[in-house]
């Protein structure tokens, strides 16, 4: 009998770390969760993964025709439906992601209360399963600068590290909320207006040269919008002000580990009180 | 050697939070959520102010040696579930430990995490993974989970065309090629058609054959004798008997009838509402007992003695009388007649005044089911006094053929013998 499966259950009091070990171990289930999401989530539907790129694609030829036409929001370079398609892309990622996690482990109660594996992979599996949704997004985005003659430059390396970025704000955001949503069925009604609001606070619509100076900083504090400019100077080649960036990730990363502790904190009643 | 699963002064203890509708308002609502919130700030223990304490363990102690099977039994609450809960890592303790020095399965529901839109094929991989199984162990064993779930035709349709048989039976059958040292299994046998448990017992028995540990819990009386080599009996959060299978479900079985009430084994009979007497109601009150005397108030396992004394009148001094006692199963249907006239060698003496006789059944060997008992009383060869449904007695299933196999089929159930043409009859 190999000593390597030794447990002791027992009480937990406090903060815990998280088990990297017992994460590595399920490494194939966040898989079979991902691919699980994928599968159904457009089953059934007319369109199918059309869906993925519809909801950015309305987005941006509304915001092209309201603020950009109407309006008169001006972009930083790159025409308006480029430059809000790239912040669409971050953003919708963002908020479906936040809006599907926050909801997941009521939505799958059965697997909380009859099973025990590493919850976090509960929400941290129907954020992997948008990744997909961004990659079509992105290649809309591709499509559109062809038509566009918008040039691609060798910024695009760094779009890897603004999609951890977005993933990672995205996780902290989910992961908390979601543990929350155990206990207050509150985080259903609060998760779509927060989200509403957010665009707003987001330099998604408006470039962020529209801020005045010395509050751009302030956009720092808003863990998307590192991944929102980010996404256009990889992508477009826009300039983007690093500090502002830099702040954003450091936001994001903070949220994600904290997201991780909270999860893990409140994780040990999830069963008793689902 | 260490014992494979070791628990230790375990106790988990709820908080039972009052519903909204009963504590409403705004203040209320706002002061629980900050009690809430404050519980998770703080500890993992409940919180004093807001609700009731109620401990659904109370300092259990066991430990279970690789190989062993294990039954556990028990009322609905008395702690079963949270214990398997707490080994399967589903909810914290509350105090005390488990030690689980092998790899461990459990399985608490048949199925768990099937998606509906997922066909069968998908599902089995899906459900493999929350289990534990690895794609590979999934890979390897996918042709005889399939066979042994018997949905060969069905692998590519959705499980939500499935019949809740066909979904039970996929669901254990992945369950059931779960290589694991030790195997959990919380009444997954109360779901499902007759076929389907049989085949459920039959693995199990396979898996713990095979020398797997296994920790059973099960209202099938019959099953835990039959399966399992030691029995442990729950009771309020605690262990209240461990000793064989057999030992504990006797145990558990004389718990049962004993603590309804002290008085449950008599029934009034001036409170009968579906009566009819020719003159006075005579017939005053029914007592039951079972094996070795033993009060009975609840249910009575196949084959079990039946005793009941009939308490009644006799107005005047007569020798011609006569007690009746009918059992009627849930279809109305009259299983069995018992009559004091039917007694060859019975006292032919004239009696008056209150009377006790006795109708000793010695094994009632009726299938599982509730049975509605008539009772009267007949003098000079006319009624004198009749109750419907005097009583209902539910017969429990038990291993009366002692292999495990519950008799369910038809009314009786008789011993009886099977053998060869070619072997004699002893």
């Amino acid at each position: 009998m190999p000593s390597s499966f030794e447990v002791t259950i027992r009480p937990h009091r406090g903060w815990q770390p998280i088990d990297l070990r017992e994460i590595w171990l399920y490494r194939e289930l966040l898989v079979f969760l991902v691919w699980r999401d994928i599968k159904i989530r457009y089953r059934q539907t007319l369109l199918g993964a059309l869906w993925a790129v519809l909801q950015p694609l309305i987005a941006m030829l509304i915001f092209t025709f309201i603020f950009n036409r109407l309006a008169g929001v001006k972009s930083d370079g790159p025409p308006y439906p480029l430059f809000a398609l790239a912040g669409l892309a971050p953003w919708t990622f963002f908020s479906t992601a936040v809006s599907q996690s926050s909801n997941s482990l009521v939505s799958n109660q059965q697997l909380v209360s009859k099973i025990y594996f590493p919850r976090v992979f509960i929400p941290l599996g129907s954020i992997g399963a948008l990744l997909l949704d961004l990659g079509l997004t992105l290649i809309l985005l591709a499509l559109l600068m062809i038509h566009y003659h918008w040039p691609v430059s060798l910024n695009l390396l760094w779009l890897p590290l603004f999609i951890v970025a977005a993933v990672l704000a995205a996780s902290g955001v989910g992961l908390t909320l979601s543990a929350f949503n155990v206990s207050f069925r509150d985080v259903k009604y609060a998760v779509p207006f927060l989200i509403q609001m957010g665009i707003f606070v987001t330099p998604v619509i408006y470039p962020i040269r529209y801020i005045p100076g010395s509050w751009r900083i302030l956009m720092g504090l808003n863990p998307m919008t590192g991944a929102v400019l980010g996404f256009r100077y990889a992508i477009l080649g826009t300039p983007s002000p690093w500090p502002v960036m830099g702040l954003s990730l450091a936001v994001s990363l903070a949220l994600f580990i904290s997201g991780l502790l909270i999860f893990r904190r409140m994780e040990r009643r999830f069963a008793d009180i689902i | 050697m260490q014992p494979i699963l070791q628990i230790e002064k375990l106790s988990k203890e709820y908080l039972l939070t009052r519903d909204s509708f009963e504590q409403s308002g705004v203040r209320a609502g706002l002061s629980r959520k900050w009690a809430a919130l404050r519980r998770f700030g703080g500890s993992n223990l409940p919180d004093e102010s807001t609700g009731e304490h109620f401990w659904a363990l109370k300092d259990v102690s066991f430990n279970v040696n690789e190989g062993d099977v294990v039954g556990i039994i028990g009322r609905n609450g008395a702690g079963k579930s949270t214990l398997l809960k707490i080994v399967s890592r589903i909810t914290d303790p509350t105090e005390g430990q488990v030690v689980v020095r092998a790899r461990l399965a459990s399985l608490l529901e048949v199925g768990t995490g099937f998606h509906p839109e997922l066909t069968g094929r998908e599902n089995i991989f899906l459900n493999g993974a929350i289990l534990g199984m690895r794609k590979a162990e999934i890979v390897s064993q996918f042709d005889e989970i399939v066979a042994f779930a018997e949905l060969e035709k069905f692998l590519d349709t959705p499980v939500k065309h499935y019949s809740s048989g066909m979904h039970v039976r996929l669901g254990f059958a992945v369950a059931a090629h779960l290589n694991r040292e030790i195997l959990i299994v919380d009444e997954v046998l109360a779901v499902g058609d007759m076929a389907f448990q049989k085949k459920c017992l039959g693995k199990m028995s396979e898996v713990s054959r095979v020398g797997r540990t296994v920790l059973f819990v099960s209202h099938n009386m019959a099953a835990v004798e039959n399966l399992c080599r030691r029995g442990i009996v729950f009771d309020d959060g605690r262990i209240v008997f461990e000793g064989t299978a057999k030992e504990a479900v006797l145990d558990y079985l004389g718990r049962v009838s004993g603590s309804r009430d002290s008085t449950g084994h008599t029934v009034d009979l001036s409170r009968a509402s579906d009566r009819r007497f020719a003159r006075t109601p005579l017939l005053r009150q029914l007592e039951f007992y079972t094996d070795d005397n033993r009060p009975l108030s609840n249910d009575l396992q196949i084959g079990a003695r039946l005793q009941v004394r009939v308490h009644f009148e006799l107005p005047e001094l007569t020798a011609d009388f006569n007690v009746g006692l009918g059992f009627d199963n849930s279809y109305g249907q009259r299983v069995f007649t018992a009559q004091s006239q039917f007694q060859p060698d019975r006292f032919a003496q004239a009696r008056v005044g209150p009377q006790v006789y006795i109708c000793d059944i010695p094994s009632l060997t009726v299938t599982p089911g509730e049975y509605s008992l008539r009772v009267w009383l007949e003098i000079n060869n006319s009624e004198a006094d009749l109750i419907n449904d005097a009583m209902r007695l539910r017969v429990i299933e038990s291993d009366y053929y002692g292999t495990g196999k519950v008799p369910w089929n038809g009314v009786l159930v008789l011993k009886h013998r099977w053998h060869n043409e070619a072997t004699k009859i002893q």
